[in-house]
């Protein structure tokens, strides 16, 4: 393959995870904040085919972005109010919504199935996307492959570096000594479960107006997404940085999963497709490993050296969620 | 008469409960009925037609038994999860595993001279082993490599799917080129038997029911489900008070599969005839919203599988009759398990009233 091949390909790699990216990082804000929104999934597909609806409509794939969002928006609401409010389940009522979401999503999109719309376009940037090697793989992208990686540097910034960040994470870690310096806990939970909503939700037009533009209904390919960004949430450690790198490994997989089967005549397309998931298993399982007893008993026998380095490296992998995840805050 | 009270003096809450659900079940109904008109199809005319599709003849009925059967196998399979605490949302795989298993049997015995009753019995087997396997995986990667068994299942769900795919255009594909419409149709003797010009075969509800019971005793009637109850309420204490929680969480786990397997194997045997590439029909994941609107309780998996089958069953000729995508079931059960959880919630925050607990 010609390296102009590769480069072009890398480029489709990084607008492919942009979506991937908006999903995973606004899970992580929302379960930063010790919220679970598990509709993931049925967020996309339905703010993908309503984004999708109103940019036909209209004509503009600005409304249809903003549509995104908004569906993504009143879903979280929805899950904020079953589970901070009423204390619901958390997993149970963002399941519901999953599958729910999806089936709103194939019903309500009928009438716009195959039809064709507008479609977001390249947007080179000026000067730098001259740059050899550099510039087509960075800046020869569109709009929302541009914000995916502003959104990756803003959102780390903001948890790890603001005052309202350490609030965030105060409030997933230890509500109630949250509670105590003044944060309104619930507040901030349904806060920042609608802000993560609303990038969810931002995540499906980014589908349907860009990477596989338009609406086919159940054979769109978005089913399987979600679950993935949420798996990535975790294989981030809540962090947006690994997050992104989850993502990118993600559709570089993908990607290699096509450009490899011309060679791998054996193996039906659908099957490459979906190698990334035994690999999300196998990388969620390295995360979480160092989290459990018996791994800490082996090492124990292990001699001191090799303790060393093996506790060292899964150290480095390990994961932990927030303290709170999935606990509902009682006000005393 | 042991049992003299009348249902006028039953206490107050259980008058609330009802009063809820009736809510619940009508704020359900509002707001599919909405999504109707935001369709643009009346709401009673689509309602009728789900109806008449589903219970208009006794070729229907006997359809939405066919898929009320895996329902049920899959529901019940849940409880045993759901009593441990624990998310089974692999269950699609499981069905899945179960599937393959008992096609890999079927065709292993395809030339062999074998009474039709042993192989049939054979394939149900495996298909258990299967469901079982990929059960258990889940569970060793909750307890072995603490990967939460949401995530767990959520991938070896999709391994499964492929495996189905890598089966059906490799090694078990139909002489020739293998398509999208599954392997090679068993013949006749291979399948359970069927009541004369219907589809569903009394074998299979037997199987089904037995299920449920077996279940049923088992949570309710040994100490072993006392022990998985406890475990399920609060794993730490039951752990300090010596339940060995691991291996009742891996057991939950490989019960839970070996239901699935079944669901699987019926799917096979009673109802496709082969392995095709859906052929777990999404039974798992319905599976689960029939065990959140019933609150886990066994007495109800019987008659709301049933309403959720025919559901299922009655859309069908939506896109045929009124132009309307069959996703409108799932729509209906989706908000009316949603609504139910909620209006559990409201009870519970503002009636200051105990309702349906939902772990």
């Amino acid at each position: 393959m010609s390296t102009a091949l590769i480069i072009i390909g890398l480029a489709g790699v990084l607008s492919a995870a942009a979506p991937v990216i908006f999903a995973a990082i606004g899970e992580t804000l929302t379960e930063r904040a010790g919220v679970i929104n598990l509709s993931v999934n049925g967020t996309i597909i339905l703010s993908a085919m309503a984004g999708f609806a109103v940019a036909v409509t209209t004509g503009s794939t600005l409304l249809g972005f903003l549509m995104g969002m908004v569906v993504g928006a009143l879903v979280a609401l929805v899950i904020a109010f079953g589970s901070i409010t009423l204390k619901q389940s958390q997993v149970a009522v963002g399941f519901v919504l999953a599958l729910l979401a999806r089936d709103l999503a194939y019903f309500l999109g009928n009438p716009y199935m195959g039809s064709s719309g507008p479609r977001l376009s390249k947007l080179p940037i000026p000067y730098l996307s001259e740059i050899p090697i550099i510039g087509p793989m960075f800046f020869r992208q569109d709009i929302m492959t541009y914000f995916s990686f502003l959104l990756i540097i803003l959102s780390f910034v903001w948890i790890f570096k603001t005052r309202p960040g350490l609030m965030l994470q105060g409030v997933g870690e230890r509500p109630a000594a949250a509670f105590v310096r003044g944060a309104n806990v619930n507040r901030m939970r349904y806060f920042y479960t609608i802000l993560g909503g609303a990038l969810v939700g931002l995540a499906g037009p980014t589908f349907s107006l860009s990477i596989k533009a338009g609406w086919k209904g159940t054979i769109s390919g978005l089913d399987g997404i979600g679950w993935i960004a949420l798996a990535i949430t975790i294989f981030g450690g809540w962090n947006p940085l690994r997050a992104a790198f989850g993502a990118y490994l993600f559709a570089l997989l993908q990607w290699l999963g096509l450009v490899l089967q011309p060679s791998l005549p054996g193996i039906p397309s659908q099957v490459l497709q979906v190698a990334p998931f035994p690999l999300m298993i196998l990388t969620l399982l390295l995360v979480n490993i160092g989290n459990t007893e018996w791994v800490e008993r082996l090492l124990a026998g292990l001699p001191e050296k090799t303790r060393h380095f093996v506790a060292k490296l899964l150290r480095s992998l390990r994961v932990s969620p927030p303290a709170s995840l999935g606990v509902p805050f009682e006000q005393e | 008469m042991l049992n003299k009270k009348s249902l006028w003096t039953m206490p107050v809450s259980f008058w609330h409960n009802i009063g809820f659900q009736v809510i619940a079940i009508i704020l359900a109904l509002a707001f599919t009925s909405l999504i109707l008109v935001m369709a643009g199809a009346p709401p009673l005319l689509a309602y009728k037609n789900i109806l008449e599709g589903a219970f208009s003849s006794s070729t229907q009925i006997s359809n939405v038994l066919v898929a009320w059967v895996p329902l049920l196998l899959a529901t019940t399979a849940l409880l045993v999860t759901f009593t441990a605490g624990l998310w089974n949302i692999g269950i699609e795989g499981q069905i899945t595993l179960g599937a393959i298993f008992t096609t890999g049997m079927l065709r292993l015995l395809l030339g062999s001279d074998l009474p039709p009753g042993i192989i049939i019995l054979l394939g149900f087997l495996a298909g258990m082993l299967g469901g079982a396997l990929w059960a258990f995986l889940a569970g060793a990667l909750k307890a072995f490599g603490g990967v939460n068994e949401i995530f767990g299942g959520l991938g070896l769900n999709f391994v499964a799917t492929a495996l189905t795919i890598y089966l059906i255009f490799g090694p078990w594909k139909r002489p020739g080129v293998g398509s999208m419409s599954g392997t090679v149709p068993f013949p006749p003797s291979f399948m359970l038997p069927t009541l004369s010009g219907l589809r569903i075969s009394l074998w299979a509800i037997a199987i089904g029911i037995g299920g449920l019971a077996i279940i049923y005793l088992l949570i309710q009637g040994t100490y072993f489900g006392l022990r998985l109850k406890a475990v399920g309420r609060n794993m730490r204490s039951s752990f300090l008070l010596g339940i060995p929680t691991t291996r009742y969480m891996i057991l939950s786990f490989i019960i839970c599969g070996i239901l699935a397997g079944t669901a699987g194997a019926i799917q096979v045997t009673g109802v496709y005839g082969r392995l095709i590439p859906s052929i777990s029909s999404g039974y798992g994941f319905l599976g689960l919203m029939v065990a959140m609107l019933i609150a886990y309780r066994a007495i109800w998996v019987i008659p709301v599988a049933f309403f959720f089958a025919a559901l299922n069953i009655g859309s069908i000729r939506l896109p045929i009759v009124l132009q309307l995508d069959s996703a409108l079931s799932g729509i209906l059960q989706g908000s009316l398990v949603l609504f139910v959880l909620m209006m559990s919630g409201i009870q519970q925050r503002f009636f200051n009233n105990k309702g349906e607990k939902h772990p």
